[in-house]
C-alpha cells in the first residue's frame, strides 16, 4: 500500500504547536508528555513494553544475514509508537498510534512494507510477559527478549526468523539516558546488539534460508531533537573482533553536528563516547529517490584506534514510507572490518 | 387602468373555477411527478454516491457480511491479525434535529490512501479526528445544525451535502452502535501468505470493486428509468397547461379586445397575460413541490429496497429537502407554464383586433402544421431505428426509446385524421357523418391531449410488458436454480461432513463450491457443481453444445452465464482459461437473472483439483421432503434452524425483492394515466364553449341536448379507442426496446418477451374509462346547456 500524504503529516500535526520542526516533528515540544530524566532505573520486563506517557517509542530490529552461498541480505523491522496525547484509553479513542516498517535488502533490491494501526483496539501493541510486539500479523515475540521470533510480510516479500541473544542488554549514554543535543534533549535508549539469527526470507525468486546477527534498539522520548536539528545519521556496527559500536550524529541547520556513541566490548561492557570522541564524515554520495545522499562514510574514533569506511550493500535502500528515510545494511573496512546498519533521516528533497 | 385590466383578467378565472383548478392541478401534478422523481433520484444518488465517494468504495474490493450475518470488531481484528489489509467503515443515519446526515465512520490509519476520505481527513488535525472530537460535513448542512452537539462540527466543502465523515469510534458512539462495523474496504496490495477469507471470516463476502459494467452503471440505468418517467410525466403535464391556457385565451378574446379598445397597448396586455401565467405556474409549482415531496417520501422506501435488492447499493430511507431540488422544481413549473402559454400569447399578439373565432379556420390553418408533424414524426421513427447502427450504449438505447415515443406521438394526429376520414366516408346516417366530421374538426385542438394519452398508454404497455416478462423469466429462473428442497449452511467441517453423510441415505447432496476469480479482465464467481439428474431436468440453456452436463461432470467443459457470455463475447465453441493450466471449451450458456456478475460453472472434481482448499459450506438437499430433512438435520447434526431454509421460503424471499423493485414503476404508471386523463378533460373543456355555435345548428335541426351530450361522450371514447389501437403496437415496440436493448446494456441479459392480453385489456378499459371520465363533465354541461344559449347564437347572427 502506498502511504498517503496524511501519514507524512500525522506526526507533524500535533495539537498544541504551530510549526513542527525536525525530522518527523521530533523537535516539537508537546505539553503533557513526560521527559526522560538522567540516571534512569529501568525495570524489566516492564520497560520492554510501551510507555504511553512519552510521545515517541520504537522497537527497532536490524539484521545482517547470509545464505548458504554467502550472499548478503539485510533485514529490518521497526514498530513505532506515536502518541497524539499522553496516556492511553481503550477503544478507538486511544491517542496511541502505531506504525511499522519491514524491509529486506539485497544487493539489487530493497523491498519494503508499512503498516498503521490504532492503539486501544488490539490491532497493534506490546505485551511484556511473555514478550510480544505486534501490528496486524507482523509479530516479534518470545518468552523473554532473549529468545524471539519475528515474522512480517509485504506484497513482494516475507520473513520468518528466530533470534537468540548471546549477550547482555546495552545501555547507551548515562545508563540508558541518551543526550541528543547541546540543549539537553534526550531519550531513554538501550539495545540488545547480540542476537544470533536463523530463518527464512521469502523473496520474489523463492525462499532463502539465512543465518546472521541482529541488533534490537529500544528507545523512547517525548522531545528528542532540539529545535534546529534536522535529522540524524546512525550506525550500528559489529566488528569481526567481537567489538560493537553504536555511533550517531544529529545534524543542525547551521551545519553543526552533535555526536554520541557507545563502544561495546565482546563481554558486553560499554564505554560511552561523547560529542568529541568520534567523527562521522561523508565520503561519497549517490542519487537516491531524487535526492543526494551520503551513502558512504568515514568513521573515526581516535581513542579506540578506529578509522573505517562504510559502504552500503545497496545504496538505494530508501524507505519510501509515510516518513521516508534511508535504512540499509553496510560493510566497514579499514582499521576494523565488520558489518552493520546505517540509518539516515531528515534528508529533504 | 392597470387595476381594471387585472381585475377583468382575474374575473375570468373567478367565473371558471373548474378551469383554474384543472390548470393548477395539471401543472401541479406534472411538477409533482417531475420533482418527485428528481427527489428520489437525488436522494438515492446522494446516499450511495456520497458514501462511495467518502470511502471510495467503488475503487476497492469490500468485505460485507453475508445475508443474515453481522460484522464486528472481533472479525476485523481477526482479519488484520491474519494479514488481511482491510479498513473498517461504519455507515448510518445521524439525526441532528433539523437535518439527518448520512454518517460514514472510517479509520484513517488503515484506509487505503486512494480512498476519498483520506484526502478529506487530511484537512483536520489527525489527533482530533482520531480522538473522535470532530465530524466533517458540508457547510450548508452545518448551517442548519445547532451548535449544541456532542461533537465539534467542521465545515468541509469536499463532503457531499447530506453526508458526514467522522472517525469510526465517533461514528459508533454517535450512531449508538458500539463495536459495529458495516463493511471492510480491502486495500489493493495484500501481503504474502495471507490465509483465504473462508478460514478467517467465512461469514463475510468479498464484493469486487466496481469496474466497467458494475453497480454504478446498473443503478444509473435504474435512475435513467426514473428520469425518463419524470420527463414523460412533465411532458404530459405541459399538454394540460397548453390546453388550459389556450382555452383561457380563446375565451377572453372579447375581453382583451375590450381592453385594447380602452387604450391598453398589445405589449402591455401580453405582459399582463405573461405575469398571470407566471403567478399561476408558481402557485401550481409550489403545490407540485409539496405533492412531489409526498410522492417521493412514500416511494423512497421502495426505491431504497429496489436498489439494495437488485444492486446492493445502500440508500438512506429518509428523504431530505434540498433547496436546489425545490427551487429547480419551481423553475421547471414556471418554464413549463410559459412554454405552454407562449404560442397562445404569440398567436394572440398577432391577431387583428377583430378576428373571427371560427374553429374551422383554425383547423384549416393547422393542416400545414400536420404535414410538418408527419414528416418530423417519420424522421424520428427512422432515427429510432438508426440508433441500432450507432447503438451499443445504454444512452443510445434510451435515445431510441425517446425517438420512438416522440415520433409516434407526432404521427398520432395525422393517423387519427386518416382514420376519422375513413369513418366519415363509411357513415350511413347524417348524424354519424356529422359526428365524424365534427370529430375531425376538433382533432387539431384535441391532438395534444391525445398524444399525452398515447404516451401514457404506450408507457404502460411497454413497462408492464417488460416487468411481467421479467417476472415470468425470473420465476422460471428461480425454478431452474432453486432445485433443492432445502438449503443448508454448515458452520464447521463437522457439519459439512454430516451433510455429506446424508448421501448414504439416498438423499441428493449438492454442495455449493465457489471462489471469486478473474477470467481475463472480468471478475467472476467460479462454481464447482456436483452434476445430478435434477440439473439436466431443470436447467435450460440459451445456447449449448452437445451433452452439456456430462461434459461438465467429466471436467471437459464449462457453463457460463449470459452476462459473462455477452460481455466477453464468448459462446459455445469458444474456450475460457479457468486457471493457468486449465482451459475449457464452453458447453452451455445459461440465463441468470439473480445478479449482474459473471459466473462460470465447472465440474466438482475439477474444481477440487484446482482449489483444494475451498470447502463447501452451503448445500442443497433433495429427497424426503423439506420438513423431514430440516427436522433430521436439527435433531441429528445439531443444525440451528437459522442455518436452513426451504426452497419455498427462499423463492418467496427472492420474489419479494423483485416485487418491491417494480412497485415504483407501477405507481408512476397509474399517475401518468391520471395526468393524461386530466389533459383530455382540459382539452374538452376548451372545446366545449367554442363549439356552442356549431352545436346550436345541430340542436336547431332537432338533435336533443341529451343526445348531443351522449355524442360528446361517444366522441371521447372513439378517440380514446383509436389512440389505444395505435398505442398497442407502439407499447409492444417499446417493450421490445426495453427487453432486448435497454436490459442488455443495463444488466447484461436479454429477456424473452411475453404478451399479456389480459393486462392490455385491463389497461384498455382503464384508458377508455379515463377518457370517458374526462369527457363526462363537458358532456353533462352540454346536456344541460340552457336552450337560450343555443338560441343566443342565432340572435347574434341577425
Amino acid at each position: 500500500m502506498k502511504p498517503s500524504a496524511i501519514f507524512l503529516a500525522f506526526l507533524l500535526v500535533v495539537p498544541t504547536v504551530a510549526a513542527p520542526q525536525g525530522f518527523a516533528g521530533m523537535a516539537t515540544a508537546v505539553e503533557g508528555f513526560n521527559d526522560p530524566r538522567p540516571a534512569p532505573a529501568f525495570s524489566f520486563p516492564a520497560d520492554h513494553g510501551a510507555h504511553p506517557d512519552y510521545r515517541i517509542e520504537w522497537w527497532y530490529l536490524t539484521a545482517n544475514l547470509q545464505d548458504a552461498a554467502g550472499t548478503d541480505y539485510g533485514l529490518h523491522w521497526t514498530l513505532f509508537r506515536s502518541a497524539l496525547a499522553p496516556g492511553d484509553t481503550g477503544g478507538w479513542d486511544s491517542p496511541q498510534v502505531w506504525f511499522a516498517h519491514a524491509a529486506v535488502t539485497t544487493e539489487d533490491a530493497h523491498l519494503t512494507a508499512e503498516r498503521f494501526a490504532r492503539g486501544g483496539i488490539g490491532q497493534a501493541g506490546v505485551e511484556i510477559d511473555p514478550f510480544a510486539a505486534w501490528i496486524d500479523e507482523w509479530t516479534l515475540s518470545g518468552e523473554t527478549l532473549d529468545a524471539l521470533s519475528l515474522t512480517a510480510s509485504g506484497d513482494a516479500f516475507a520473513y520468518d526468523i528466530t533470534l537468540n541473544a548471546n549477550g547482555p542488554l546495552i545501555f547507551h549514554g548515562g545508563g540508558g539516558y541518551s543526550v541528543k543535543s547541546p540543549e539537553g534533549q534526550a531519550s531513554y535508549y538501550y539495545s540488545q546488539p547480540s542476537y544470533e539469527v536463523t530463518g527464512t526470507l521469502t523473496l520474489p525468486g523463492g525462499d532463502v534460508v539465512v543465518t546472521g546477527t541482529a541488533w534490537l534498539d529500544r528507545e523512547w522520548s517525548s522531545n528528542p531533537l532540539s529545535a534546529d536539528q534536522q535529522g540524524w545519521d546512525w550506525f550500528s556496527l559489529s566488528f569481526d573482533t567481537g567489538e560493537k559500536l553504536m555511533a550517531a550524529q544529529l545534524r543542525s541547520v547551521d551545519g553543526s553536528r552533535f555526536r554520541s556513541g557507545t563502544w561495546i566490548m565482546p563481554d558486553g561492557t560499554t564505554e560511552s563516547l561523547g560529542d568529541d570522541a568520534l567523527t562521522l564524515t561523508p565520503i561519497a554520495s549517490t542519487q537516491v529517490a531524487g535526492r543526494d545522499l551520503p551513502v558512504e562514510w568515514r568513521i573515526e574514533i581516535p581513542s579506540k584506534s578506529v578509522d573505517v569506511s562504510s559502504r552500503p550493500l545497496n545504496a538505494q535502500a530508501w524507505m519510501d514510507a509515510s516518513i521516508p528515510y534511508w535504512e540499509g545494511p553496510v560493510f566497514v573496512t579499514g582499521s576494523h572490518s565488520g558489518r552493520g546498519y546505517l540509518e539516515m533521516t531528515g534528508y529533504e528533497e | 387602468m392597470i387595476a381594471a385590466a387585472l381585475s377583468s383578467l382575474w374575473s375570468y378565472w373567478r367565473r371558471n373555477p373548474l378551469q383554474l383548478a384543472t390548470m393548477i392541478g395539471g401543472l401541479a401534478l406534472a411538477t409533482a411527478l417531475w420533482s418527485g422523481v428528481q427527489a428520489l433520484n437525488t436522494e438515492a444518488r446522494a446516499s450511495y454516491d456520497a458514501a462511495a465517494a467518502v470511502v471510495g468504495e467503488g475503487r476497492y474490493d469490500q468485505l460485507v457480511p453475508r445475508a443474515g450475518e453481522t460484522l464486528d470488531e472481533a472479525t476485523y481484528l481477526a482479519l488484520r491479525r491474519a494479514g488481511w489489509q482491510v479498513s473498517p467503515v461504519l455507515v448510518g443515519s445521524l439525526d441532528l434535529g433539523e437535518v439527518a446526515l448520512h454518517l460514514t465512520g472510517v479509520d484513517p490509519l488503515t484506509l487505503p490512501a486512494g480512498a476519498g476520505a483520506a484526502g478529506q481527513v487530511a484537512a483536520v488535525p489527525l489527533a482530533q479526528f482520531l480522538a473522535g472530537e470532530v465530524m466533517l460535513a458540508h457547510p450548508a448542512d452545518l448551517a442548519q445544525v445547532g451548535t449544541a452537539q456532542s461533537i465539534d462540527l467542521i465545515a468541509s466543502p469536499a463532503i457531499t451535502q447530506g453526508m458526514a465523515l467522522a472517525d469510526i469510534g465517533a461514528a459508533q458512539r454517535l450512531l449508538g452502535q458500539a463495536g459495529a462495523i458495516s463493511r471492510l474496504v480491502v486495500a489493493p496490495d495484500q501481503p504474502l501468505g495471507r490465509p483465504p477469507l473462508a478460514e478467517v471470516a467465512p461469514e463475510l463476502l468479498l464484493q469486487p470493486a466496481q469496474g466497467g459494467s458494475d453497480t454504478a452503471q446498473l443503478t444509473d440505468s435504474f435512475h435513467l428509468n426514473l428520469t425518463a418517467f419524470g420527463i414523460l410525466s412533465f411532458a404530459v403535464g405541459i399538454f394540460i397547461v397548453y390546453g388550459a391556457v389556450g382555452l383561457a385565451f380563446e375565451q377572453r378574446r372579447a375581453m382583451i379586445r375590450a381592453l385594447r379598445t380602452m387604450g391598453l397597448s398589445m405589449r402591455f396586455v401580453v405582459v399582463l397575460l405573461g405575469a398571470e401565467i407566471a403567478v399561476i405556474s408558481l402557485v401550481s409549482g409550489a403545490i407540485g413541490v409539496v405533492l412531489g415531496y409526498l410522492l417521493a417520501a412514500s416511494l423512497l422506501p421502495d426505491v431504497a429496497a429496489t436498489l439494495r435488492g437488485l444492486y446492493g447499493a445502500q440508500v438512506a430511507g429518509t428523504l431530505q429537502l434540498h433547496p436546489s431540488w425545490w427551487l429547480s422544481s419551481l423553475g421547471i413549473a414556471l418554464l413549463g407554464g410559459i412554454l405552454a402559454a407562449a404560442s397562445a400569447i404569440w398567436r394572440m399578439s398577432r391577431l387583428p383586433l377583430r378576428a373571427g373565432r371560427d374553429p374551422q379556420v383554425w383547423a384549416m390553418q393547422s393542416a400545414r402544421g400536420q404535414r410538418l408533424q408527419l414528416v418530423l414524426g417519420l424522421a424520428l421513427l427512422v432515427l429510432s431505428g438508426g440508433f441500432v447502427v450507432a447503438g451499443g450504449s445504454l444512452l443510445a438505447g434510451f435515445a431510441r426509446v425517446a425517438a420512438l415515443l416522440l415520433g409516434a406521438a407526432l404521427l398520432l394526429p395525422p393517423l387519427l385524421e386518416v382514420a376519422l376520414h375513413v369513418a366519415q366516408r363509411r357513415a350511413r346516417s347524417v348524424t354519424a357523418e356529422w359526428f365524424w366530421a365534427d370529430t375531425r374538426q376538433q382533432l387539431p385542438r384535441l391532438g395534444l391531449a391525445l398524444m399525452a394519452l398515447l404516451l401514457a398508454i404506450t408507457a404502460n404497455i411497454g413497462v408492464s410488458t417488460m416487468v411481467s416478462s421479467f417476472r415470468l423469466t425470473f420465476i422460471g429462473f428461480l425454478d431452474q436454480r432453486l432445485i433443492a428442497e432445502v438449503y443448508v449452511s454448515a458452520e464447521t467441517d463437522a457439519q459439512s461432513a454430516a451433510i455429506e453423510a446424508l448421501a448414504d441415505d439416498g438423499i441428493t447432496v449438492l454442495p455449493l463450491l465457489s471462489v471469486e476469480t478473474r477470467i481475463g479482465p472480468q471478475k467472476v464467481d467460479l462454481y464447482g457443481a456436483r452434476v445430478a439428474p435434477v440439473y439436466e431436468q431443470y436447467w435450460q440453456f440459451l445456447a449449448q453444445d452437445g451433452d452439456v452436463w456430462s461434459r461438465v461432470a467429466a471436467g471437459e467443459a464449462a457453463i457460463i452465464n449470459e452476462q459473462f457470455a455477452r460481455r466477453a463475447g464468448l459462446w459455445p465453441g469458444d474456450s475460457i482459461p479457468i486457471s493457468p493450466t486449465v482451459t475449457l471449451p464452453i458447453a452451455g450458456v445459461v440465463g441468470d437473472y439473480g445478479n449482474p456478475l459473471g459466473q462460470v460453472i465447472i465440474g466438482e472434481e475439477l474444481f477440487i483439483t484446482l482449489f483444494p482448499e475451498t470447502r463447501a459450506r452451503q448445500f442443497g438437499l433433495i429427497g424426503g421432503g423439506a420438513d423431514a430433512l430440516m427436522a433430521r438435520l436439527e435433531a441429528e447434526a445439531g443444525f440451528d434452524p437459522a442455518q436452513m431454509i426451504d426452497q419455498t421460503a427462499l423463492k418467496a424471499a427472492s420474489l419479494e425483492v423483485f416485487e418491491r423493485t417494480f412497485t415504483v414503476t407501477s405507481a408512476l404508471n397509474v399517475l401518468t394515466l391520471a395526468v393524461a386523463g386530466a389533459a383530455i378533460l382540459m382539452s374538452l373543456l376548451t372545446l366545449a364553449s367554442m363549439r356552442v355555435p356549431q352545436l346550436a345548428s345541430v340542436w336547431a335541426l332537432g338533435v336533443t341536448r341529451h343526445r348531443l351530450g351522449q355524442l360528446e361522450l361517444a366522441r371521447a371514447v372513439a378517440l380514446a379507442v383509436l389512440t389505444l389501437l395505435f398505442a398497442l403496437p407502439l407499447g409492444l415496440a417499446l417493450a421490445y426496446l426495453l427487453l432486448a436493448v435497454i436490459n442488455v446494456e443495463a444488466f447484461g441479459w436479454k429477456l424473452p418477451m411475453y404478451l399479456f392480453p389480459a393486462d392490455y385489456a385491463r389497461l384498455a378499459v382503464a384508458s377508455i374509462g379515463a377518457a370517458a371520465l374526462a369527457a363526462l363533465v363537458p358532456a353533462l354541461r352540454l346536456a344541460r346547456t340552457p336552450p337560450a344559449r343555443f338560441l343566443q347564437v342565432f340572435a347574434n347572427e341577425t
